[in-house]
């Protein structure tokens, strides 16, 4: 079996394995921008949503609900969008997290899982399991005989924006220094005056809109079907957990990483081998540094 | 001495065994769908009771979608690919499972890899061997799946196929699943159960009693990926086709999760009636959401998401209302009244 594979691997350093590079910074982006939302959930209410690729498929719909159904401006439909999805980042925390915030952390991680299979479930009632996109078009930009869909270039500077925007957001707001505080201790903080109730239910409002924000850059790229979260989900979690669960910046590294092993594996062999050795890079990178490639030890 | 569980237990077996001549009396005419549900309940009590052997002492694992499908997977190539029978390939689909598991749970166990982290690296662990999968088309079938080639008329001994004959194969997934229900019993009553338990509490607590937590942990995950994988391979041979999604990924690792945690993961029957309910539930939904006319006007094709949709839903009621399960809370309530 791997036999076949690497025989088959005999890219050399040509112009498509330069594309393919580029491309995977492009990727990149997206990618850290995915785990930049779930990062900030995990490093501060200590939850890992597991259906958090769910929410932006759901904010993917929303779109398409928005333009195609009810004719609104694409601008438009994308503010919406974001605020929809943080709506319910924040519903979901306060109707699924609170009531389990006492349960055993795996209990956290798999009603989430629950609301998974839920959001799956209504998007396909809704929609149906056919797979639909806006049919926008951006064209791409050439560099001699390289290519590269605006659509991507677009993702990547609205990806590095808003992860900018969110870091001022954290250092420059009082809100803000309280979710890094409470991030940093959980027991101390609400005896300094910080309502905790308050701050998880923003946290998750802020992780949902990012979540609405990723939603907005991918259907410019991918088409929008109910599994969408089945390729996405397990690919955040992993970029989360290489980078250490909850350190923002270690996920920025990690999804740049990840990104080249799927572009270049994918222009090398396959799609899927490219996936496929991400993970086992991943599981090896975890057991070397169980914390993570950027975690503290603990 | 003979109480009141062997009594219960003696007539619970006799109307097992007897199941097919009831069925056969209650529902003439559809006896051979409502056998297919029985067996299908009973193999995926078998794998959830495999999982749940791991999953009650704190090893949450996403991964055994994976033992499922190597069991499944490895015992249908070596059959359509070098014609070994399933009599050989199971043992050897087992065997690449347990050192898969093996693999994976040691370096794990030693880094005290636990909570969280587990759950996310052994979901790591199925998405791998998914693409594997997926990624080895030319053997697997890629995304739609593949099946073993049929021997005769799909009845044999040698190719131990029995798909056509029902109730011969409901006899062969009852004794699976009492093996299963055995390996339970027979793992809570051991040493290593209170070794367990009490790594699960306080690893380094266990340690310093003289409590071999690695190797306490490597053997129970090498039991429970060796049953799953026995398990997946029996789903395998019985519905006679496998595909990636139905068998392995991570939609099957959750399946099994939130099966077990809705029956109850502390008790001996929580993994069955698990399978049960979650069956149950979505055949009811399917078959009563296709003969609605109402509800089928309403929803049209998308009627058959509303089952996962209420599945999903349920789940999340559980996790927050009964985090013991349904098994667990009800002998609860029960011991609590015979207590007062």
């Amino acid at each position: 079996m791997m036999f076949g594979f690497f025989s088959s691997l005999d890219c050399s350093l040509d112009i498509f394995f330069v594309e393919a590079l580029i491309n995977g910074v492009l990727l990149a982006g997206l990618l850290a921008l995915l785990a930049l939302g779930l990062n900030l959930i995990f490093g501060v209410i200590d939850v890992v949503w597991i259906c958090y690729a769910e929410l932006v498929m759901i904010g993917m719909y929303a779109i398409f609900y928005f333009v195609q159904v009810l004719g609104l401006p694409l601008p438009l439909a994308f503010l919406l969008a974001i605020g929809l999805v943080a709506c319910s980042g924040a519903l979901l925390h306060y109707l699924v997290i609170r009531p389990v915030l006492d349960q055993p952390p795996i209990n956290q991680l798999l009603v989430t899982g629950g609301v998974l299979f839920l959001l799956q479930a209504a998007a396909t009632m809704a929609f149906g399991i056919e797979f639909r996109n806006l049919g926008i078009r951006l064209g791409s930009v050439n560099f001699g005989d390289m290519s590269f869909a605006w659509s991507r270039i677009i993702t990547f500077a609205v990806a590095l924006g808003a992860m900018i925007v969110l870091w001022q957001f954290l250092t420059r707001t009082y809100i803000g220094t309280a979710i890094r505080a409470i991030s940093q201790d959980r027991q101390i903080m609400p005896l300094m005056g910080v309502d905790q109730k308050k701050v998880y239910l923003a946290t998750s409002a802020i992780g949902g809109g990012l979540a609405g924000l990723a939603a907005c850059l991918m259907v410019l790229q991918y088409d929008i079907y109910p599994q969408i979260g089945l390729q996405f989900g397990p690919l955040t979690f992993m970029i989360c957990v290489l980078g250490g669960l909850g350190n923002m910046v270690g996920g920025f590294v990690a999804a740049f990483i990840i990104a080249q092993f799927i572009t270049i594996g994918g222009s090398c062999v396959a799609t899927e081998w490219g996936y496929a050795v991400a993970f086992l890079f991943f599981m090896l990178v975890i057991f070397v540094r169980p914390q993570g490639l950027f975690g503290a030890k603990s | 001495m003979i109480t009141q569980k062997h009594i219960a237990g003696a007539i619970g077996l006799v109307v097992l065994l007897l199941l097919p001549v009831l069925i056969k009396l209650i529902f003439p005419g559809t006896d051979r769908y409502y056998l297919h549900l029985v067996i299908q309940i009973l193999i995926w009590a078998f794998i959830y009771t495999g999982w749940s052997l791991m999953g009650r002492f704190g090893l949450t694992s996403l991964g055994h979608g994976a033992f499922t499908g190597i069991g499944a997977y490895v015992t249908v190539l070596l059959w359509n690919f070098a014609g070994i029978t399933p009599w050989i390939g199971i043992p050897v689909a087992m065997v690449v499972a347990t050192i898969a598991g093996v693999l994976v749970g040691y370096p794990c166990f030693r880094l005290r890899i636990t909570g969280h982290y587990f759950a996310l690296l052994t979901l790591a662990f199925t998405e791998f061997v998914r693409l594997c999968i997926v990624g080895l088309r030319d053997w697997t079938g890629g995304s739609l799946g593949t099946q073993p080639a049929r021997y005769g008329d799909g009845l044999s001994l040698y190719a131990f196929q029995f798909e056509p004959n029902r109730v011969l194969a409901y006899y062969i997934v009852l004794a699976v699943w009492l093996i299963g229900l055995a390996i339970w019993i027979k793992v809570d009553r051991s040493m290593d159960r209170y070794a367990l338990d009490a790594a699960s509490q306080d690893e380094d607590a266990a340690a310093s009693v003289g409590i071999n937590v690695t190797r306490e942990k490597l053997k129970i995950t090498a039991l429970s990926s060796a049953m799953c994988a026995f398990g997946g391979a029996i789903y395998g041979q019985y519905q006679m086709y496998i595909g990636p999604d139905t068998i392995a990924g991570l939609g099957v690792s959750l399946n099994i999760v939130f099966a077990v945690i809705a029956g109850g993961i502390w008790s001996l029957f929580g993994p069955t009636f698990g399978a049960v309910f979650t069956q149950v539930l979505a055949e009811t939904l399917r078959v009563g959401l296709r003969g609605s006319e109402t509800l089928s006007k309403i929803l049209g094709q998308s009627a058959l998401a509303l089952d996962t949709f209420i599945y999903g839903l349920l789940l999340v009621l559980f996790i927050i209302y009964m985090p013991k399960g349904v098994v667990g809370t009800l002998a609860e309530r029960w011991k609590r009244k015979a207590g007062s």
